[in-house]
């Protein structure tokens, strides 16, 4: 029988994700896919597995779980509160969960998407050539309590690895590239875009993110009357109410409010894992900059099995320290 | 960064990090449409390397590619050679094209915006709805959703804007109007157009061989049908009493 972990109790907005189906944009079906794609492939590092396969991506909150059989998990992106039969685990960090043994999943601390993976991926049924839940498409729908998760075949047996997060939480400076539009807006809102806090709002999803500022909006003259264009994920779309909207996965393959610029694919999980509230800034790049800052962001993605580590339990993620016999010397601290 | 002159049609302009978009024209017309399909049907024969996929939208033709694998200078000299090849603007329209018959419930509490959308038109509804219900109006791109058309083009009259606000949830076979276009949206999804038409077709099938249902060069009309003619429609399967026949 193949690895499974049941639902127990469901949290508002779990999916199961993959890289999304590319090749459908002519029939106006976007990529789609994991909001946090590093965290995908985080995942996959952590467990040895190929970055293809789905893992279940968990929007602000996880849920709890139970596991049908022994099986292997991994957690990534945002840091959620979570416990295994009561004792906390390390989060960006691979672990054994014995039949059934509870998985339990909090509230995000320092991001949005948190991500389980499951040794050997989730074995959900593919629909257009991927297996990522599209909701604005209607493809598949939201895990729900109940819901089992079967894993694909896991051929590796090696849990207890640690991989430091790639840095993307807590907003910060976002880069961005020029557009086919950007021309359409004045130097001077153009100036005052990269100048401006934005705070992201707290309606974003995995279709797109609302930018909120004091002062006035980034209209453009004639912006209502735009032919419908080409929309990538990353665009910045301003809307009628003149703020900007950062396009993600989901987004919609054309559209007619002008968009300012684009968001550098690299500094996109930034923006999908900024927290309500977060602050974020626009900085414009030219193609070299953004060639480079890819280039670095796709080695460091090839490169992330090598950078995972075996765990070295710290003493303060151990709540049960004082059941352990410190003095008989059968603890010298560098256990896996 | 404003670097707006007087383009000169068509154009190549980079959109975001690995994006190509050969443009026929600023605004929607037959000839830039054609075009633009033409355009991507060549892009697709000639097999250029880095090309990831293609795409058209109404009066361009998008190319994504990989810029770490392609140099985006050498793929912009692929296109123009492509490009100067032909008059595109003249080219034919695709073959096998279908005439699609959609019944239509105009207005009512299904399709709420009819009177305000007639009003920005400067008609009476039931002009309004002579002239929706008539034109026969083709699919220019599939875009925004998943099998969803962009139908036209309408009279002048209905050079109306999208709505400063979003409506926070169209259904899926709405049908909608802007910028002398409507939309007949696949699924429900917010929008700035205006509802002035509800129909019962499904236009993504995700678990059929044919997920998607209309094809740019298809053309449709929308004939107005009873609100109890549609509920009958909506229970008939996924073509909700839609019908076509192949343009000769």
């Amino acid at each position: 029988m193949s690895a499974a972990l049941l639902i127990r109790r469901a949290g508002p907005g779990m999916s199961v994700q993959d890289q999304g189906r590319p090749g459908y944009l002519s029939q106006g079906l976007s990529r789609g896919g994991a909001a946090d794609p590093v965290a995908l492939a985080e995942g996959a590092a952590l467990l040895s597995q190929s970055p293809t396969l789905a893992a279940l991506e968990m929007t602000g909150m996880g849920g709890e779980f139970q596991a049908l059989t022994d099986l292997r998990i991994a957690l990534t992106g945002a840091e959620m509160r979570v416990t295994l039969d009561g004792s906390p685990l390390v989060w960006n960090a691979s672990h054994m969960v014995p039949k059934g043994a509870v998985l339990s999943i909090g509230s995000a601390q320092n991001g949005t998407y948190g991500y389980l993976h499951i040794g050997g991926g989730i074995d959900a049924s593919e629909r257009l050539g991927s297996r990522a839940v599209h909701l604005s498409a209607g493809l598949g729908a939201l895990s729900q309590t109940g819901d089992v998760l079967t894993a694909g075949p896991d051929p590796v047996g090696q849990v207890g690895r640690i991989l430091p997060p790639e840095p993307r939480f807590g907003g910060g400076v976002i880069r961005v590239l020029a557009s086919l539009q950007t021309a359409l807006f004045s130097d001077a809102v153009l100036a005052r875009f990269q100048a401006t806090e934005f705070h992201r709002d707290h309606r974003g999803n995995r279709m797109g993110v609302r930018m909120n500022s004091d002062g006035e909006g980034f209209l453009v003259e004639g912006g209502l009357t735009v032919l419908s264009e080409v929309i990538v994920p990353g665009d910045i779309q301003i809307t009628g109410d003149g703020a900007p909207f950062v396009l993600m996965s989901e987004c919609q393959t054309t559209g007619g409010y002008p968009r300012i610029g684009t968001v550098l694919p690299c500094d996109l999980p930034k923006v999908a894992q900024a927290l309500p509230g977060a602050s974020l800034r626009f900085r414009f790049v030219d193609t070299d900059t953004a060639l480079e800052a890819e280039t670095r962001a796709r080695n460091t993605l090839a490169g992330l099995r090598r950078r995972v580590q075996p765990m070295i339990r710290d003493p303060r993620d151990m709540p049960d320290l004082l059941s352990y016999q410190l003095i008989s010397g059968m603890i010298a601290g560098d256990e896996e | 960064m404003t670097e707006t002159t007087d383009i000169i049609w068509p154009c190549i302009r980079s959109v975001g990090f690995d994006g190509l978009l050969v443009s026929f024209g600023d605004r929607l017309s037959e000839p830039a449409n054609r075009a633009a399909l033409a355009y991507r049907a060549a892009v697709e024969r000639a097999g250029l390397s880095g090309i990831e996929e293609t795409s058209t939208s109404l009066v361009s033709c998008f190319v994504r590619f990989d810029p770490l694998g392609t140099d985006a200078t050498d793929l912009r000299a692929d296109l123009s050679a492509l490009l100067a090849g032909q008059d595109w603007y003249a080219a034919p329209m695709p073959e096998g094209r279908r005439l699609w018959h959609v019944p239509t419930v105009w207005g009512t509490d299904l399709a709420p915006q009819l009177e305000e959308a007639a009003q920005a038109a400067g008609l009476s509804v039931d002009a309004a709805v002579a002239m929706l219900s008539t034109t026969r109006v083709r699919v220019q791109t599939i875009g925004f959703a998943p099998g969803q058309p962009y139908l036209g083009q309408l009279p002048e009259c209905w050079n109306i804007p999208r709505q400063q606000a979003l409506t926070s949830r169209i259904p899926e076979g709405a049908l909608a109007v802007a910028i002398r276009q409507m939309v007949l949206f696949s699924v429900a999804t917010p929008t700035g157009w205006r509802h002035v038409g509800q129909t019962a077709i499904k236009l993504f099938r995700p678990d059929s061989d044919m997920p998607f249902v209309l094809r740019p060069g298809d053309e449709v009309l929308f004939p107005q049908i009873t609100r109890e003619a549609y509920e009958n429609m909506v229970k008939s399967g996924p073509d909700g009493g839609a019908t076509f026949e192949v343009i000769r």
